[in-house]
């Protein structure tokens, strides 16, 4: 039995216990952040706030949906939307959560490109990331199903095609996923269960991870310096705060990180309240119908580029260039063969490579949206070999880099 | 002597939970297939000879939407003889029988009756009258499901002698 003082608070009392004074100190009092950064270092906050409101919305969502294919319907559209006391903000908040959170992550992605975040014992950091966003697509595309639309129909019988691999035909795949022929039931139940669960806790294991994995080498600052963290925190603690180069962690930080969220809450809720209707595609709102296919059948707005990079090609390619697109960004840290961790614009032919990519995958998401006609479909197709010639270029651009 | 020991405690461990964990891998792949009560109601009886030439008639068997299109004389007479390989024929009549889902993604074509052939609108794939792809995306025709001649009606989920003649040939999916 170890030895344990009387203890004179109930702060003291804890720190017996769980070490709560050590705990408070490495991960907020003590847990340096750069000072020379910009409301973009925000993002990682935003997203955890709009990942907690997902969850709080879907907890009241939880009390009352059916996942049935003959009541889901119904549950979503009549009892929630008209039954339930705010129900239908919760169902607003919600849909509005899933698809605002995809453009803060796009945000936050591009913030870690443009600064090279993603090198220098910040690689885990990025994989991390990356399979946030994979675990964030699934979540979405899981959560899509639910109200058992004619959108979640299709959608769910389009996505889950896709794994009988192209001409390898490999029905008995995609039937095991469905538990079915078609999506029905078992489906509906199976994706419910990921949904609500699975899902979540693997989202909630890899944002520790993520968190965990920025411990150590800090956030990245505005000009990619390295910061001595241990002279700079001396100074710090010494009490010259204005010499030194950090900040703490809480509260200093979270202060300002915090002012961020706060307006980007106005936003938000200015959506959720007066232009919810974006994140509501007026199809989905027809009940699910196994013998009619919808004119135009589109993913949400956030996976319209990587739709538009299945859709040009011939079937067998087309899905080799889609799986590579899903993969291909996760390997940022090892294609980019240069040393130098600084802003994109100080990084010879990395800058244009970086605004083309950013250009690349707009103009990709704008024409996954239209009709494949004419124009439209040439475009695609032209925007769709960028984007698979950006990363093939990649290593070679980025090793012909001078360091700087 | 102690270290064989703790390294054959080690392997006999080790032994034990792969065993356990492939045979729990292999329940939770048994528990999403699907069941064995949505395998049975796989049967439909379709009525041919209710069928009006060149107009398509849609059934439902084990959830997917059903094509059938009784040929005219004209459309019968035009077609090659890859095409006429796809037809279930009962005495004179030609009648295309196919799941009415594109081979591409899924989506369901419509049928053209001027120029009887089917344009999916998912992504612009077209087949002609006989389910052959005429334009890409689709990569293979509309497939033909199971089916045995009773008469002049036709048992969907069932094998008979002359869907196994097609199946041989190579020509059902």
């Amino acid at each position: 039995m170890a030895h344990f003082e009387k203890a004179n608070s109930l702060n003291e009392w804890m720190d017996q216990r769980l070490g709560v004074n050590t705990l408070q100190r490495v991960l907020a009092k003590e847990y340096w952040i750069p000072k020379d950064i910009n409301f973009l270092w925000a993002m990682g906050m935003v997203l955890a706030i709009t990942f907690g409101i997902l969850l709080i919305s879907g907890i009241f969502l939880l009390m009352y949906y059916q996942p049935n294919v003959d009541l889901a319907f119904d549950s979503v559209n009549y009892t929630i939307m008209q039954e339930v006391g705010f129900g239908w903000m919760w169902r607003h908040v919600h849909a509005v959560a899933a698809s605002v959170v995809f453009l803060i992550i796009y945000i936050h992605m591009f913030t870690g490109i443009y600064y090279g975040s993603y090198k220098k014992g910040r690689e885990l950091i990025w994989i991390s990331g990356m399979l946030l966003f994979v675990a964030f697509s699934a979540e979405a595309f899981s959560g899509y199903m639910l109200p058992w639309g004619q959108m979640s129909y299709w959608a769910g019988m389009v996505i889950t095609n896709l794994f009988s691999a192209g001409s390898l035909e490999l029905n008995g795949v995609v039937e095991w996923i469905r538990g079915d022929y078609v999506p029905a039931q078992a489906f509906l139940d199976r994706f419910f269960m990921l949904h609500v669960l699975l899902i979540p806790v693997a989202i909630m294991a890899l944002i520790g991870l993520h968190f965990g994995a920025l411990r150590l080498p800090h956030v990245n600052n505005q000009n990619g310096e390295e910061i001595d963290f241990e002279v700079e925190a001396e100074k710090y603690k010494s009490g010259n705060k204005a010499a030194s180069k950090v900040i703490a962690f809480a509260n200093d930080f979270m202060s300002k990180d915090m002012f961020v969220v706060a307006i980007y809450l106005v936003f938000f809720f200015y959506l959720v309240f007066w232009n919810f209707d974006f994140a509501m595609d007026p199809v989905n709102f027809d009940p699910a119908n196994g013998l009619v296919t919808p004119a135009h059948i589109y993913p949400e707005w956030y996976f319209l580029w990587s739709y538009e990079i299945l859709r040009p090609f011939d079937k067998d390619i087309g899905l080799i260039a889609f799986a590579f697109a899903q993969v291909i960004f996760v390997l940022l840290p090892f294609l980019d063969r240069s040393p130098n961790t600084v802003p994109a614009n100080r990084r010879g032919l990395f800058k244009f490579w970086f605004w083309a990519m950013l250009l690349d995958m707009i103009v990709l998401t704008a024409m996954g949206k239209l009709p494949p006609q004419g124009i439209f479909s040439t475009i695609g197709y032209v925007a769709a070999l960028v984007f698979i010639g950006l990363w093939i270029i990649l290593p070679f651009i980025t090793k012909l880099e001078k360091k700087l | 002597m102690n270290q064989t020991r703790r390294g054959f405690m080690g392997k006999a461990f080790g032994a034990v939970a792969g065993v356990g964990a492939v045979g729990a891998l292999y329940a939770m792949k048994r528990s999403w297939d699907p069941l064995p009560s949505v395998k049975a109601a796989g049967f439909t009886t379709i009525d041919l000879s209710s069928c009006t030439a060149n107009k398509l008639i849609v059934e439902k068997w084990r959830g997917k939407p059903i094509f059938v299109l009784r040929k005219t004389a004209e459309m019968v007479a035009a077609q090659n003889e890859a095409q006429t390989a796809r037809d279930i024929v009962i005495g004179d009549d030609h009648y295309l029988v196919a799941i009415g889902l594109c081979t591409h993604l899924g989506c369901i074509p419509a049928y053209r009756e001027d120029k009887t052939d089917f344009k999916c609108a998912c992504h612009g794939g077209e087949f002609d009258s006989s389910g052959i792809e005429t334009l890409a995306p689709p990569p293979s025709p509309l497939v033909i499901p199971p089916f045995k001649i009773n008469g002049a009606t036709l048992v969907l989920g069932e094998e008979g002698p002359e869907y196994s003649k097609m199946k041989e040939a190579g020509i059902v999916a």
